[in-house]
């Protein structure tokens, strides 16, 4: 079974392009069963959110 | 279409802003939109009016900074320093034996959104992205600020996408825990 440490990588790169079917399966279980990993997901996408947000610039 | 420098002017101090962001330098910032505002000057035929004269810029402007991180990046005299930074962040510190998350695991940000209005949030984001190492700091503004992708960066930058990977998964991890710390933490009850 996948660990968080491996589960966060994952979830790192899936930001930057597709994982293989088997990561993206295993991830998956993973999340269903990891409240802490998915909580990690949702702030690697309001990061990426706030990164290209226009705001801290204008 | 012929472009006045009068047009330019009220769009020099946003083109800064958005330098400065990028390159956490001044006088490279100053740079970059100088020549940029040459460089529409000098070829204002390639401004379609399609778009308008502040995204047209923009686009130059990218194109400006991301040559000026690449050769920030390979500068011999940084790279000294830069290395040495690069090693210490370790993030596996946060996972125990098993790899499972330790003490510092991700908690739940309530409607992080709401922030991005926030001028004191942006104060911590700012200095929560300064506190990477160099390098690392641009790989992560230039996928994510300026979205390229990972195959552009390393074409740019002359690395490996593993080392890409690798350099973007701290910044994120840096980034999250700085965050969290700083700012959702207190949230928190």
């Amino acid at each position: 079974m996948m660990n968080c440490r491996q589960a966060s990588i994952l979830l790192s790169s899936l930001q930057d392009g597709p994982l293989t079917l088997s990561q993206r399966y295993r991830l998956r279980l993973h999340l269903v069963l990891c409240r802490d990993c998915r909580n990690f997901n949702h702030q690697l996408h309001f990061m990426r959110k706030a990164a290209r947000s226009p705001s801290h610039w204008e | 279409m012929a472009i006045r420098i009068e047009d330019l002017e009220p769009l020099r101090d946003y083109l800064y802003r958005f330098a400065l962001f990028q390159l956490q330098h001044s006088s490279s910032a100053e740079d970059v939109v100088q020549e940029t505002l040459l460089a529409a000057l000098e070829k204002p035929d390639s401004f379609h009016n399609q778009s308008s004269l502040k995204t047209w810029l923009t686009g130059i402007l990218k194109f400006k900074i991301i040559d000026t991180q690449r050769r920030i990046y390979r500068d011999p005299l940084l790279l000294v320093t830069v290395d040495g930074e690069e090693d210490s962040s370790d993030f596996d510190v946060l996972f125990d034996k098993t790899g499972h998350w330790g003490s510092d695991a991700p908690r739940r940000w309530e409607k992080p959104e709401a922030n991005l209005e926030d001028k004191q949030f942006w104060a911590v984001y700012t200095r929560c992205s300064q506190l990477m190492p160099k390098r690392t700091a641009m790989v992560f503004a230039m996928r994510e600020e300026l979205g390229l992708e990972i195959e552009q960066i390393c074409q740019q930058l002359e690395i490996t996408a593993t080392n890409c990977s690798a350099m973007l998964y701290r910044a994120r991890m840096s980034l999250r825990l700085c965050l969290e710390k700083n700012w959702f933490g207190n949230n928190t009850p």
